[in-house]
């Protein structure tokens, strides 16, 4: 809970190391790998699963009391090899828990170890690469992990000096449908990119006739290797945690020039981002996308009066919810409450910075739980709640529909599938949050219209 | 995918039996492998599932976020009254908790959440970085209940002090301190109290309703639909009956041991075994109305249900089915049910099994079937494809491994929402089965469109 309360009820975020094995599993061949006790892998496992409805491998070093006491380096090494010489990984994405950063393990000495004595298995083709970060529970939520993720894998990995003509692209833990379309987007845009992390395919996979060790999928660790040499990254999030991010360190290493911009949900953050789009690549925007904004436009205008005014509480990981009120503003939604787990202490200033020329500016609050929100949901009687799955509960009890985006959706199928970002994850949005508000009034009503 | 590294770590070729093979012995118990994607979860796990259906209890996480968040209204164990056990509390602790201690932010967040929702008692969940930093919960608790008057008790439940067996142990010991703190007047002698029970999709009322027509009294339901007040008087119970092998023994032991109340071992899956959980209670209480109340209760209920099941049978037919669930008590009943849907049991495991579980298995099952100890998804996938199974009977896990192959799923965990238990159970489990194993959908999926699985 917030300063109010000393407890939390009812988490509005995740614990840090399933950030770092969601972002790992966007790149190729890696196997995300929780040094720690048994039951972090496999609850984490099970609370991936069932958003995306996908096989979700993490290996644990599966540590028992006699390690807390003299240390769980024997059993790290151990299930790197396993998951090496069983998976054929050719990534090895090591987060560490809040018990093995307590009993102080020194992961980085112990892999530096665990080289020496095998020295065999990484004198060969096949041996992984082995990336490392630093994840105790108690220290963030799962977006620091997930972006200090991103970090570690491009200081450890991004190794190559040089210059060429890709692009790097980190669009932080956006949904499979939404990498797909950055993908799509690069494409018509004819730049040569890399998308780290990529789980467009990790996360959503086809059939398949046989069961794969690791799935198919994710950034190719050649093209993380050298995004040192692109021409400029750009990265999505305004408020990712502490100073340093992976496309500041990119700049700073390599000299990529990094545009960090909002995610780019709704209208005005998507014209941001096709506009560095358009810098970067010289080329004007694909007439594909000057329709779809078109559409996004005069659907504003179909829509604008089943919603204007319409009050909305905004909740989930902080960039998400910048982008979504960004996006509630410029429709005529009226958002009221941004609310965040998270406490990256930029909340309040972006959610400032994309409300500018409303007249009643939203209620911000970070570091809250469900129960702080339900205590502002209570009072500020919204008609639209919008965020993550875990918000059902608050929807039920108040009687006001719940807009799913982002991570987790629990309760229904295609979280994989909903598409946020750009001009068509903006039409979307639109399409669903209006449909939402239209089907709450005519059932609510007596009559039984059929136009609406 | 490579297909020339073998698939069975070698270290675990013991917990795999395939019978008719070998003479039987398999190794269990044994400590998850470091590197196998283990399905195990932890002894916190274990307690929290244990524990988590007490409706009127404060259930606090004491540790980071993970821990709570991860099991937050896990299970779909329902209430007839409160529902505090759906909400998910927890310390939150943070680094400087870790530094410095978390015993004065324990001591506040029980104070302030007591007296916002005013629980009949509260337990305390230990994790592993309290193991670590090593609170002191006893005392916290000790002092806590002091001043609110209620019970409030530490689960030791650190997740690495072995797996969820161990945590089941916790969550009875816990359970145990509120034995025999409650009165006993007024309970009949042919009372019983149901262990091992967790009310999902409201399956303990039909067993308690199936108790009423026989004339026995339940005192506590432990844990499903489970309350307090209950818990402290189950001593005044004549019988306790055991259901889910793991979970709750340990606590039917220690009333045994303590308050000489003996206990039978029961399922309520299938017909057969849900007809003789009750035919034992009957028997045990020996009085001729019962039984006699018993057998007709039987007759009633299989009159309704054998006529419906035929349809079902009639499709399902020589279907193979594969099972892994937590305990395998749970899977001796559901080889015996896909027995009566015609169905064959090609491969059944658990997680938590003891010898003497896999040695029942190997017993019930035809020769060929694989049986297995904690396994992991590499080896699932090869059972299945080995097997070329049309059903998979696990826990919400091991959903994506059967659907990425195509293979029919049905969730017999915590999870479901579609009560399974006792002669109605057996009804809605014909449905599910059916209703997956028919479906159209599998014609299209790779492995009926590229060829047969067998032959790969």
């Amino acid at each position: 809970m917030s300063d109010d309360y000393t407890s939390t009820t009812n988490a509005c975020k995740l614990c840090k190391p399933i950030g770092a094995c969601l972002a790992f599993k966007g790149v190729e061949g890696a196997v995300p790998f929780l040094h720690g006790s048994q039951g972090c892998a496999t609850y984490m496992r099970r609370y991936i699963i069932s958003h995306f409805r996908e096989p979700m491998d993490i290996a644990s070093s599966s540590l028992g009391e006699k390690n807390a006491i003299f240390g769980g380096g024997a059993n790290l090494k151990q299930g790197i090899k396993n998951v090496t010489t069983k998976y054929g990984a050719k990534m090895i994405g090591i987060a560490t828990t809040c018990l093995t950063e307590t009993i102080g393990d020194d992961v980085p000495s112990i892999i530096k170890q665990f080289r020496d004595e095998e020295k065999a298995l990484f004198e060969s083709d096949n041996s992984p690469l082995l990336v490392n970060v630093s994840t105790p529970s108690y220290g963030g939520t799962h977006m620091e992990g997930f972006h200090d993720a991103v970090k570690v894998l491009v200081d450890q990995i991004a190794t190559e000096y040089g210059k060429d003509e890709s692009i790097n692209l980190l669009p932080g833990f956006v949904s499979p449908a939404d990498i797909r379309y950055l993908k799509e987007l690069l494409s018509d845009f004819n730049l040569e990119g890399v998308v780290l992390p990529d789980i467009s395919e990790s996360l959503d996979g086809p059939a398949l006739l046989d069961y794969q060790k690791i799935s198919e999928g994710g950034t190719p660790l050649s093209k993380i290797r050298s995004m040192g040499k692109a021409r400029a990254t750009i990265e999505f999030g305004r408020t990712i945690f502490g100073n340093l991010t992976a496309g500041k360190l990119l700049d700073s290493r390599f000299g990529v020039k990094n545009y960090s911009l909002g995610m780019p949900v709704g209208l005005r953050e998507s014209d941001e981002f096709f506009s560095v789009l358009e810098e970067i690549s010289g080329c004007k925007s694909p007439e594909k996308h000057v329709l779809e904004r078109g559409r996004l436009i005069d659907s504003f205008v179909d829509s604008h009066k089943y919603i204007f005014g319409c009050k909305a509480v905004v909740y989930g990981e902080e960039d998400l919810v910048v982008g979504l009120t960004s996006f509630l503003a410029e429709m005529g939604v009226q958002p009221v409450l941004c609310a965040s787990g998270g406490k990256s202490k930029k909340l309040n200033k972006e959610i400032t910075a994309v409300t500018k020329g409303l007249v009643d500016l939203p209620i911000v609050r970070d570091g809250v739980d469900f129960y702080d929100i339900g205590e502002e949901v209570a009072e500020l009687k919204p008609d639209l709640l919008i965020g993550h799955s875990k918000g059902y509960s608050l929807a039920k009890k108040y009687g006001i529909p719940l807009m799913r985006v982002g991570f987790p959706i629990h309760d229904r199928i295609g979280g994989q599938r909903v598409l946020h970002l750009g001009y068509r994850g903006a039409q979307a949005l639109l399409d669903d949050l209006v449909n939402l508000v239209i089907e709450k009034k005519q059932n609510d009503s007596p009559v039984g219209y059929s136009y609406m | 995918m490579e297909t020339s590294t073998p698939v069975i770590f070698e270290e675990r070729e013991n917990q795999i039996h395939r019978k008719g093979e070998s003479p039987f012995n398999i190794d269990c118990n044994r400590d998850s492998l470091a590197g196998a994607i283990s399905q195990r979860a932890c002894v916190f796990c274990g307690s929290r599932v244990v524990l988590y259906p007490i409706a009127d209890a404060l259930h606090l996480v004491h540790g980071p976020i993970g821990c709570a968040v991860y099991t937050w209204d896990i299970r779909g164990a329902l209430s007839s009254g409160p529902e505090l056990h759906r909400l998910s509390f927890s310390t939150d602790l943070q680094e400087k908790d870790v530094i410095f201690g978390g015993e004065k932010k324990l001591y506040k967040a029980l104070n302030e959440l007591i007296d916002l929702h005013g629980p009949k008692a509260a337990f305390v969940y230990s994790t592993c970085i309290v193991g670590i930093i090593g609170d002191d919960l006893e005392a916290v608790c000790r002092k806590v209940s002091a001043e609110k008057k209620i019970p409030v008790i530490p689960v030791q439940s650190e997740g690495l002090k072995g797996n969820k067996r161990e945590g089941y142990n916790a969550a009875c010991k816990a359970l145990f301190r509120l034995v025999g703190t409650g009165e006993t007047d007024n309970i009949s002698p042919y009372s019983l109290n149901i262990l091992g029970d967790f009310n999902l999709a409201g399956e303990i009322w039909l067993i308690r309703d199936y108790f009423k027509r026989m004339g026995v009294e339940v005192v506590a339901n432990i844990t499903g639909d489970g309350r307090i007040a209950d818990i402290k008087r189950a001593h005044g119970a004549k019988l306790n009956v055991v259901q889910c092998s793991g979970s709750t023994m340990d606590l039917a032991n220690m009333m045994e041991e303590t308050y000489g109340i003996p206990h039978i071992r029961v399922s309520y899956f299938g017909v057969e075994d849900m007809a003789q959980a009750l035919y034992d209670v009957a028997n045990y209480f020996g009085d001729s109305q019962m039984i006699e109340k018993t057998k007709e209760l039987v007759k009633d209920e299989l009159k309704v249900l054998y006529p419906e099941l035929k349809k079902y049978k009639k499709a399902l037919e020589g279907k193979k089915a594969a099972i892994y669930v937590g305990g395998s008590f749970k899977a001796f009943s559901l080889v015996k049910a896909l027995r009566h849907l015609g169905m064959k049991v090609v491969m059944v495991g658990s997680q938590t099994g003891t010898k003497e579980d896999y040695a029942e298995l190997e017993q019930i099952t035809d020769p060929g079937t694989i049986i297995v100890d904690d396994t992991n998804p590499l080896e699932l996938s090869q059972f299945i494809k080995e097997k070329g199974v049309d059903l998979f009977i696990g826990g919400v896990k091991e959903r994506p491994i059967a659907y990425k192959l195509g293979v029919g799923f049905c969730d017999h965990n915590h999870e479901r929402k579609i009560g399974l238990e006792g002669f109605e159970g057996m009804l809605n489990f014909a449905k599910e089965v059916y209703n997956t194993v028919m479906s159209p959908v599998w014609r299209f999926v790779p492995r009926n469109t590229t060829g047969d699985v067998k032959n790969v």
